[in-house]
């Protein structure tokens, strides 16, 4: 069963046309990376995914459910850029969605349960390669120190879909390598569906399940914006790498025979 | 090498910073000679041999009738009513720019009504607060407040709005309420913004306070300088505007300090 349905989707702004008939299913685990020309319309497919904005037309359905109508829990995300908070140091940027979570008036936690929270992102922070740094303020590390704590910010909430919109563009070379082989692992830990926007088609391809290509298919040069994108690649990659990460989103009786088959 | 490229250090540095005030002493002193030196009945600048007589009267002596200090009576009165001011302006600015620069809802009548608002000029407020809240210590007060906190409201909102969209996105992804995303994420990032305001209005702050003691009071700073006006005594008036700038850069370099050591981030991050 896919997790996302995206059915006849369109996203106009007055007479600015964006997104057209976008219809996609994809199932739970999967690692769409999100391609295209500038200002055809990815980033806006990944804030409509996300709740920030809504469809002018058509829907998505998370889960079998109409998806909610803004950002809430279910979905992370991490942007290139202002994704960390410049007044809490990494610690407390990580702790801060623990706490929200449990406190829903104070959105601070006390005593036990603070230290239970903090070790709990600390254990994280280790894992991202950031076990040094805890005491540090964002404005203090590097960029890709900023974006390893964005993806542990986002990761402590456990959620179910994972959206990334350029999250590496600021990055040089070697930063953004290391940072393709942790997002990849995490991947795989974590029972994550991934959407991510990159303007870097080789990125798209060492990294994707599944590459969906933007594109405008109809194009008047009188008006050009009387009409938007739509998918019009959609190409499964790595597909080793899609068996397990299935095998891994079944529940534990069918399995074995999964494993067999892959 | 160029002018632009050329920067003061060490102690050729501190001789540019005092210099200009050396220079204004002399100055002063100077003036002050010449013109004893023609009359010794001069009260226009006076010396400073005739100004420490004046501190020493009103800070050290008691007063005759009153059995007071004038100098620290002044000073805790005039204290007391900017103190409160800034106060209830910091937290009515703040509440005020925090809602309507955080929540649109309050932002569309709150932002055109605060901006008309600050166009009233405060000290033509004055006889109506008078009018109002009668001579007392309100109406001093009042007028503080009302002064400034359509400024800290205004740079607050503009604060709050200039937050970027993507923190607030990502707040609630990581579960925030509007109450809590406001209390964990907007008011922490605010904080530092109005320490650094309530050094900018300090200035218009004490212009308030000495404009409304100087018309209805019976102490204060203010009252005391217009006060002795009367009697051109400017042995009295001059220390006590260069006790009011101490007592103003005092409270501005606390207001610095108070924002460095609470909130590093803000400077640099280096705690």
């Amino acid at each position: 069963m896919s997790l996302i349905d995206v059915h006849n989707l369109w996203q106009r702004y007055g007479e600015h046309t964006v997104l057209e008939q976008v219809n996609l299913s994809v199932a739970e685990g999967e690692f769409c990376v999100l391609v295209g020309a500038s200002g055809c319309g990815k980033s806006t497919f990944l804030r409509l995914l996300l709740g920030q904005e809504r469809p002018s037309q058509g829907h998505i359905m998370l889960g079998g459910q109409p998806l909610p109508g803004e950002p809430d829990p279910g979905r992370g995300v991490v942007f290139q850029r202002y994704s960390v908070f410049p007044h809490l140091n990494v610690l407390d940027n990580v702790t801060l969605g623990l706490e929200l979570q449990a406190s829903h008036w104070w959105g601070r936690l006390l005593g036990a349960a603070r230290r239970r929270a903090a070790d709990q992102a600390a254990a994280l922070l280790e894992r991202v390669g950031l076990g040094q740094a805890l005491a540090k303020y964002p404005s203090q590390l590097s960029g890709g120190m900023q974006q390893r704590l964005a993806i542990a910010q986002a990761l402590v909430m456990k959620p179910r879909v994972l959206l990334l919109d350029e999250p590496f563009g600021a990055l040089d070379p070697g930063t953004r390598k290391d940072m393709h082989v942790l997002l990849l692992e995490l991947w795989r830990e974590h029972p994550l569906t991934v959407f991510m926007v990159t303007h870097d088609l080789n990125e798209g391809f060492s990294l994707a399940t599944r590459l969906l290509v933007f594109d405008k298919t109809r194009h008047d040069p009188h008006a050009p914006h009387a009409y938007g994108a739509r998918v019009t690649y959609d190409i499964p990659l790595n597909s080793e790498r899609r068996a397990f990460q299935a095998a891994l989103a079944q529940p534990p009786g069918e399995l074995a025979g999964c494993v067999h088959i892959a | 090498m160029r002018l632009i490229n050329r920067h003061p250090d060490g102690p050729g540095r501190l001789l540019l910073v005092v210099l200009p005030f050396a220079l204004l002493l002399c100055a002063y002193l100077y003036g002050s000679a010449a013109r004893l030196a023609d009359n010794p009945n001069d009260k226009l600048l006076p010396s400073t041999a005739q100004m420490a007589e004046a501190v020493k009267r009103m800070a050290f002596e008691q007063d005759l009738r009153t059995g007071e200090r004038p100098l620290w009576q002044d000073t805790a009165a005039s204290l007391r009513r900017l103190g409160m001011g800034l106060a209830i302006a910091a937290v009515a600015g703040l509440s005020l720019g925090l809602l309507a620069g955080t929540v649109p809802l309050l932002g569309a009548p709150l932002s055109p009504l605060l901006t008309v608002l600050s166009m009233v000029p405060p000290l033509a407020m004055l006889p109506v607060l008078f009018i109002v809240f009668g001579l007392g210590e309100l109406s001093k007060v009042m007028l503080i407040v009302i002064g400034i906190t359509p400024i800290l409201a205004r740079d607050l909102e503009q604060q709050a709005r200039d937050i970027p969209r993507e923190l607030l996105v990502k707040a609630q992804t990581l579960g925030a309420s509007t109450w809590t995303l406001i209390l964990r994420v907007v008011l922490p990032q605010l904080l530092p913004r109005l320490l650094v305001d309530l050094r900018l209005v300090l200035g218009s702050a004490w212009l308030f306070l000495i404009a409304a003691e100087a018309i209805a009071s019976t102490d204060g700073l203010g009252y005391r300088i217009f006060l002795v006006r009367r009697y051109l005594a400017m042995d009295v008036i001059l220390p006590y505007v260069g006790w009011i700038t101490a007592l103003a850069w005092a409270m501005d370099w606390a207001l610095r300090q108070v924002g460095r050591r609470a909130f590093p981030w803000y400077h640099g991050g280096n705690r």
